[in-house]
């Protein structure tokens, strides 16, 4: 039996997804009903869908600072990240391919099945602090491989961490490679320019800007091969066939838009709430992960030694408060966060990783609650260790 | 006055049914959790909504709720299960087996594992569009390993007879693929009795929204598969991606609706096309394109002589229909299903794609079928081969120059 | 399928269809394109004694931009010599009707019309 009332929740878990903005929805919903057609068809109906697949890329390539000729509209961002990883790789011939240590599983896990097909894979470190130094060893060796291509997050999921991905992919092309940034945690958040960065791809998501799930994107730089993924129908310049997603496009359009017009705003405001957020956190014995690095304004990751994350992860819920433990993805996967491992930060510690992550629904009295209620759980699990003579952590 | 254009294109995409909607809408409000989030509630409740989902999608074709996988519709399906098996078995055998008539998202894939290395089979049909069981039977060879035939085909709206089909496969230790994009609600589908390893289905044809789509995978036997899109691991390994919730949702009670309201549907819709073929054959010189009788209810294709598809459909813009399949119609080759039916390239030309769904009507048809009597004439007296015809010249034999 | 005004009007209102009577005086035909190749065009031009085209017909099978570039060039070869009519190109055609790059066949078959009507005048006129 499914709920029909919305949980009666402090949704903090923006980053697994962002709640649809009722603006985009109303875009949307006119291409449920009576704006159906199939946008291959040449009458009047396809010519509708079209049009409006066409506007949408123009919104989307607008608000990352690309050419609408570079948009590939995909189902998502982890497909438009596979499509990056293997469509290049299937263009060429092996050689070393190069992804950073904290890519999300849908940049590592394709890497690593091309580790398995013949190709090099080597993964970048990242400092204590979540960063790939551009000044370090390891990225100098990395470039040094002559990787064919490199592929380096703009904002890290969990952390937030935010890289330095223009001075990144300068010195990646010009060591004679193709630079990708997994975009999807960054769009809205932070200012993007695909062109001026010299990026070859990027990949966006619209479910992360109060887009629908279901659509995404991968900018391209027309003079990159790559092959698709996804063949038959020759949608989408033959890199990704299939009837296109006409609501969900023409969602993302509008989310993609009203996420760039309003980010400088809104970057400011979640700035100052995720510093209340944390000076709480701090006071309360927390450690902030992550905490000297430029980070995404709206996340905050954090854990209390000794308690487990899932744990008290449960009991915020039941206290009316969503957030996440470890990414949304490979929250299915249970054990330490493997960018918190490749942080260094210890296992332990690392098992007790929360995130809190903010959008634009939440306000400072959201978080004052949450920073209660969080308290008193923390409390409650460290009395509960204390009387039963045990750790949490099992 | 039937409201216009007219749509008579349910093959192409078809409406979201008003139902639909109304139960994507609350997966597009309060409830946006996302199913991966294991966390808190808001996850809990929309991986809840995909399962009941799930299990609608599975109640309408006879599987088990564990043997669909979300994919992002049918295009993907194909090509995860294709290219899926095939990878899979290469070390088995690399030979695989498709119909010319597929639709370009089989085809294209199995053109895309030849350029691997993989060889293929192409095989022709006859000329009412079916498979013939003894010329697949001639096309096996030892190192086959997947065979993909359509259930429906979405141009002309045949049914191959993918049971015996599968029966031959599961005799030889063969991986049998079935698109069913266009079938779902069309034909009864069972597969706890269908041997059939892989199945695609599509929301978008049968009244759900685009942009979602599934695959059967058969637990038993085991079908085995390797993913082609990795990540999060979501659809147990094999399709990794962020679930669309309202999408899926959407899917399910298209599908359900389906399986409850197809019994009373499909007789009045083939009354509607019945509607329809008596009109049009009350025209000169029109040709049905595939079997009538191994048929879905809904698809009339026909060949309106002497007439060029494309001015046709200009020409009867007041109706929504297509020339050739959706997909590849803003080409100017003529259709290759029809093609590979034998039909005369002016006649492939010449064809244009009906399709009938839930909300047609008959005053809708009976429109149609005045503004297609009228209009065919206004072509065919511009038309120079008409002229021809009726001097008592056959254009067929004009030696034309080549162009 | 994004045509033209020009060709929209051109294909709901051609110009001068139809067809002379092969032993007219003064007529010549030219039939281009093949019907497996999904367009024919039959042009038909009527020459006076002057050697100027005073009338043209045509009847085509093809798409929308094939009508319009034949019903174009039957307005356009009026009033012209044999020799002015073989003036006419394909480029001018598409651009007069904006022709989209996939339609611009049509706009060569039109010229291949004319061309061979012309040389259908000359063959029955002893190669004036």
């Amino acid at each position: 039996m499914i709920a029909m009332s919305a949980p009666a929740a402090v949704y903090l878990d923006w980053n697994a997804t962002a709640p649809l903005d009722p603006a985009v929805r109303e875009a949307m919903l006119p291409w449920l009903g009576e704006n159906f057609g199939n946008a291959s068809s040449l009458h009047a109906h396809g010519r509708r869908a079209r049009t409006a697949i066409e506007a949408a890329r123009e919104q989307v390539a607008a608000a990352a600072g690309a050419q609408p000729g570079e948009v590939i509209f995909t189902s998502g961002g982890s497909e438009a990240n596979n499509l990056f990883i293997k469509g290049a790789a299937a263009a060429r011939a092996p050689g070393v391919l190069a992804v950073s240590a904290i890519e999300h599983p849908c940049v590592l896990e394709p890497a690593r099945q091309l580790a398995r097909q013949g190709w090099t894979l080597r993964e970048i470190a990242v400092t204590a602090a979540g960063k790939v130094d551009p000044a370090g060893d390891d990225w100098r060796e990395t470039l040094a491989l002559r990787p064919a291509f490199v592929s380096v997050m703009a904002a890290n999921n969990e952390t937030g961490v935010v890289q330095d991905v223009a001075a990144l992919a300068a010195e990646a092309r010009a060591a004679g490679a193709w630079f990708h940034c997994d975009a999807a945690q960054a769009l809205g958040r932070l200012a993007l320019d695909f062109r001026a960065a010299g990026m070859a791809a990027m990949t966006l998501s619209a479910h992360k800007i109060g887009g629908p799930a279901g659509a995404g994107a991968l900018l391209l730089d027309r003079r990159v091969d790559l092959a698709p993924l996804i063949a038959g129908g020759g949608q989408e310049r033959g890199l990704r066939s299939g009837t296109e997603n006409v609501a969900a496009l023409v969602g993302f359009g509008v989310a993609a838009e009203r996420a760039a017009a309003r980010r400088a705003e809104e970057a400011a405001r979640l700035m100052a709430l995720r510093g209340e957020c944390e000076a709480r956190l701090v006071a309360a014995g927390a450690t902030v992960f992550a905490r000297e690095a430029p980070r995404l304004p709206n996340t905050v990751y954090f854990a209390f030694a000794g308690i487990d994350g899932d744990t008290l992860a449960g009991r915020l819920d039941q206290a009316g408060f969503a957030c996440g433990s470890g990414s949304a993805c490979s929250s299915a996967h249970p054990g330490a966060s493997h960018v918190l491992r490749a942080m260094g930060i210890e296992p332990a510690l690392a098992r007790g990783a929360l995130r809190v992550s903010m959008g634009r629904d939440t306000n400072a009295a959201a978080i004052a609650a949450f920073c209660t209620a969080l308290a008193r759980a923390v409390a409650a699990l460290r009395n509960l260790a204390a009387v039963s003579g045990m750790a949490a952590i099992t | 006055m039937a409201k216009l254009p007219i749509y008579l294109d349910y093959s192409a995409t078809t409406p979201v049914d008003p139902r639909v909607t109304q139960a994507m809408i609350p997966w597009l409000t309060e409830h946006f959790g996302n199913p991966a989030s294991r966390s808190h509630a808001f996850g809990w409740e929309a991986e809840a909504a995909v399962e009941k989902a799930r299990e609608e999608v599975a109640a309408l074709v006879g599987a088990d709720p564990r043997e669909i996988i979300w994919t992002s519709g049918a295009t993907e399906s194909n090509n995860l299960a294709i290219k899926g098996a095939a990878h899979f078995h290469k070390d088995k055998g690399r030979h695989i087996i498709t119909v010319k008539t597929e639709h370009k998202a089989v085809l294209d894939t199995v053109r895309e594992l030849e350029r691997e290395g993989f060889t293929a089979t192409y095989l022709d049909v006859r000329e009412n569009g079916l498979v013939d069981l003894e010329t697949f039977r001639a096309a096996l060879r030892p190192d086959t390993s997947v065979v993909s035939v359509m259930l429906v085909n979405n141009e002309i709206g045949v049914i191959q007879p993918v049971e015996a089909i599968g029966a031959i496969c599961r005799e030889k230790g063969i991986v049998f693929h079935v698109d069913a994009a266009q079938a779902t609600g069309k034909v009864a589908i069972d597969l706890a009795k269908l041997p059939v390893d892989l199945m695609s289905f599509s929301a978008h044809k049968t009244y759900g929204p685009k942009g979602i789509g599934a695959l059967y995978v058969r637990r038993k036997p085991r079908a085995r598969l390797e993913a082609q899109m990795h990540g999060g691991g979501h659809e147990r390994g094999l399709r990794s991606g962020t679930l669309p919730t309202h999408q899926i949702v959407g899917m399910g009670e298209a599908f359900r609706l389906a399986r409850e309201e197809m019994a009373d549907e499909l007789p009045r819709i083939r009354a509607l096309r019945d509607q329809l073929l008596a009109g049009i054959s009350a025209i000169e010189a029109t040709y049905v394109n595939g079997d009538m009788e191994e048929r879905v209810a809904h698809n009339l294709n026909i060949s309106f002589a002497y007439v060029e598809g494309e001015s046709l459909m200009m020409a009867i813009k007041e109706i929504a229909v297509s020339s050739g399949s959706a997909c590849t119609s803003a080409s100017l080759e003529p259709s290759y299903v029809l093609r590979a039916l034998g039909r005369e390239d002016e006649l492939a030309h010449s064809s244009i794609r009906f399709t009938l769904g839930r909300f047609t009507t008959a005053e809708e048809i009976g429109y149609a079928v005045d503004l297609l009597k009228t209009r065919v004439g206004k072509l065919r007296d511009i038309s120079p081969l008409w002229e021809m015809v009726q001097a008592g010249i056959d254009p067929g034999a004009v030696r034309w120059a080549a162009h | 399928m994004a045509y033209s005004d020009k060709v929209l009007d051109h294909y709901e209102n051609p110009r001068n269809v139809g067809s002379f009577a092969q032993d007219e005086e003064g007529v010549a035909t030219g039939m281009v394109g093949a019907p497996a190749c999904g367009d024919v065009m039959k042009l038909q031009i009527k020459v006076g004694k002057d050697g100027v085209i005073e009338d043209a017909r045509f009847k085509t099978y093809g798409c929308g931009s094939a009508i319009a570039s034949s019903s174009l060039v039957t307005e356009w070869v009026k009033g012209k010599t044999l020799d002015e009519a073989l003036t006419i190109k394909n480029t001018q055609i598409a651009e007069e009707l904006a022709l989209p790059p996939v339609k611009i066949h049509c706009s060569v078959l039109a010229e291949d019309a004319i061309r061979a009507a012309v040389d259908d005048y000359k063959k029955k006129h002893g190669g004036q």
